[in-house]
């Protein structure tokens, strides 16, 4: 089986049929359907996915921050050989800022407007690693300086209202490396920044992963950042996995053809009056999803009744590249 | 301009805020009458005694039923006791009772309020039913239940009346978690393993503080009438302890004879609760934002 092609052995966050439900007043919603990913030690793993797909969600299943209930989350979640989802509370609390950091995508909201960055900064070493005094504060300059914020020492008493919110998220990506984690999350990170800020994130968090040897889970819906920095990508649609494929591969010759109306959809650079292609209709309703096919409602390309009846399952149609679809939509032709 | 002031306010820092809210409150001059008035309270409850022309338990059978003069501000009532020195001394008592009572309900209040906005589910609706059936109670008809069942006392006084205002407290608490407890900065920080508590004590206490701090302003002037009317009742401070609820029932007897036994403890009473009302109205106007920008505009047009 292709789920082996790289070992989980070498991986350190290996997500296994994630599936995640919320009990909703209307019935019960699958929000994230059998989703596996795995990341390995410096490697960025890219989620890619529009609003709704899912790809929030699984990550705040693996960090363990849904409230349960109403979210059921089911599968595995391994990180170095321990399932996270079978560990108590506690030792799931030990892990989060220790060995897994999440990064959020507002920085505007995600700093506790009443205290101050040195404060916030230091919240986690001084929670994990003990350290007290000045110790802690040497560190906490140490951390600004890491994510280039000028004149750390002078900075760390001020609050979040006198950082602007490119200089907040180089705050929060501080505070998710305080502990050195073996696992970033980055949920949506650079999306409410403008374009340069977006670029110094990305070129920051790139840097600190090649020191740091962390691995990445880059989740976006900006296909032009994940080409930047991504090593492997996950397409998700309505809840599940559709395409997984090393970058080069998928960009070259994407397979499911949602991944193909997603790059099509991508405006070209000189092409002028040329309307933007775009993918028609709405993703289903979590509570109403197709029995078939996921995609099929909105697909170009479906073919017969059993697109529409039963549902497809990943498929290897290259190295390392698995596509959830019954045809090569490249090749025409069923498998 | 109301759009500006509610996007620029919460982005205001702890510090800053505290100074801007104090100058919001400070150029209400209403407000700053009420300050002068609590000031003045202070002193005498810290200063009573030493204050005071005479004892407040000095017995001068031939001065009895004075009417106010120069000698004695307030009159004598029927033992011959300067009413002024006894109001003086008084104060103390209903300070007293205000701040400990008042801080029992803050205290019990605002934990249960954060534990059941935090928790939400069952703990929730457990917390805040029992908080619905003791709010349910007129205030001073429970604070009598329970002063029937711990005896009358000011000690027990205080506690009845801590435990009939703590439902005010728990609820306002537990409105202003449920929107706070959904932040993403209380997320981030459980994201970084922070414990329960400490979101709580660190995250989610400190955003919750300005209703509270309003409330307990406004708590105190109710806590301080609760008292009066339960000593009124002779379920609170004891005699010959002085106390305005206390001299109240005292003067009622000699209204027609002499209406300043009980004039002047009211109008202690009065102005005391009225104090706290306004510094707490004001408070409230200074630190809701959209108040402020009301206060704001009024200068300007």
């Amino acid at each position: 089986m292709s789920a082996e092609v790289s070992s989980p052995a070498e991986s350190v966050l290996s997500v296994r049929d994630l599936t995640v439900r919320f009990a909703t007043r209307r019935g019960v919603a699958t929000v994230v359907d059998d989703v596996s990913w795995e990341v390995a030690a410096g490697e960025t793993l890219a989620i890619v996915g529009e609003s709704g797909s899912g790809k929030s969600v699984s990550a705040l299943a693996v960090m363990g921050l849904l409230p349960t209930p109403p979210a059921r989350v089911q599968g595995q979640v391994w990180l170095e050989g321990s399932d996270l989802l079978q560990a108590s509370p506690q030792e799931r609390r030990r892990t989060r800022g220790r060995r897994l950091g999440m990064v959020f995508q507002d920085p505007m909201t995600s700093l506790n407007p009443f205290l101050t960055i040195g404060k916030q900064v230091s919240e986690g070493v001084e929670h994990h690693l003990g350290l007290h005094g000045s110790e802690l504060r040497d560190r906490a300059v140490e951390l600004l300086g890491l994510v280039g914020i000028p004149a750390p020492a002078d900075r760390l008493d001020e609050h979040p209202h006198q950082f602007s919110g490119g200089m907040r998220q180089r705050v929060m990506i501080a505070i998710a490396l305080a502990c050195e984690p073996q696992v970033l999350i980055a949920d949506e990170a650079t999306t409410a920044l403008d374009v340069t800020t977006q670029a110094q994130i990305i070129e920051l968090l790139g840097r600190l992963q090649e020191d740091m040897g962390m691995a990445v889970v880059w989740i976006t819906h900006d296909l032009g950042v994940v080409a930047g920095i991504a090593d492997r990508v996950s397409v998700m649609y309505a809840g599940q996995v559709v395409e997984e494929a090393p970058v080069d591969a998928l960009y070259a010759d994407p397979r499911h053809p949602y991944t193909q109306g997603l790059l099509g959809a991508l405006p070209v650079i000189g092409g002028h009056g040329r309307e933007l292609a775009t993918i028609s209709g709405l993703p289903p309703d979590p509570l109403q999803m197709p029995p078939g096919c996921r995609f099929w409602p909105r697909c170009t390309r479906r073919l017969d009744a059993r697109c529409e009846h039963e549902p497809p399952t990943m498929w290897e149609v290259g190295p390392g590249h698995r596509v959830r679809t019954f045809y090569d939509t490249a090749r025409e032709g069923s498998r | 301009m109301s759009d500006q002031a509610s996007s620029q306010a919460p982005e205001a820092p702890a510090a800053e805020q505290r100074f801007q809210t104090l100058r919001a409150v400070l150029a209400n001059r209403l407000a700053v009458v009420g300050l002068l008035v609590l000031a003045a309270l202070v002193v005498a409850a810290l200063f009573g005694p030493q204050l005071a022309p005479y004892g407040i338990n000095a017995i001068e059978v031939e001065d009895r039923f004075q009417s106010p003069s120069l000698d004695h501000l307030f009159g004598t009532d029927e033992l011959g006791r300067d009413v002024f020195s006894r109001v003086l001394v008084a104060a103390r008592v209903s300070l007293q009772v205000g701040a400990i009572a008042v801080g029992i309900s803050l205290v019990a209040g605002v934990t249960l309020g954060l534990v059941a906005g935090f928790y939400g589910g069952r703990i929730d609706d457990v917390v805040m039913r029992v908080m619905d059936m003791l709010f349910a109670f007129p205030a001073i008809l429970l604070a009598i239940a329970i002063l029937a069942v711990l005896g009358p006392g000011l000690t027990n006084a205080m506690i009845a009346i801590g435990i009939v205002y703590t439902p005010i407290f728990a609820r306002i608490c537990r409105a202003s978690v449920l929107s706070v407890r959904e932040e993403v900065f209380v997320r981030a920080a459980r994201s970084i393993g922070a414990s329960d508590f400490r979101l709580l004590r660190l995250h989610i206490l400190p955003n919750v503080l300005a209703p509270i701090i309003v409330q307990t302003s406004l708590s105190l002037a109710f806590a301080i009438l609760s008292e009066a009317a339960l000593s009124f009742l002779g379920l609170g401070v004891q005699p010959p302890q002085p106390s305005w609820g206390r001299m109240l029932f005292d003067g009622r007897g000699f209204i027609e004879q002499a209406w300043w036994m009980g004039v002047f403890p009211g109008l202690a009473i009065f102005v005391t609760v009225l104090a706290f009302n306004i510094v707490g109205d004001a408070m409230r106007d200074a630190l809701d934002p959209k108040q402020r920008s009301v206060i704001e505009s009024r200068g300007q047009s």
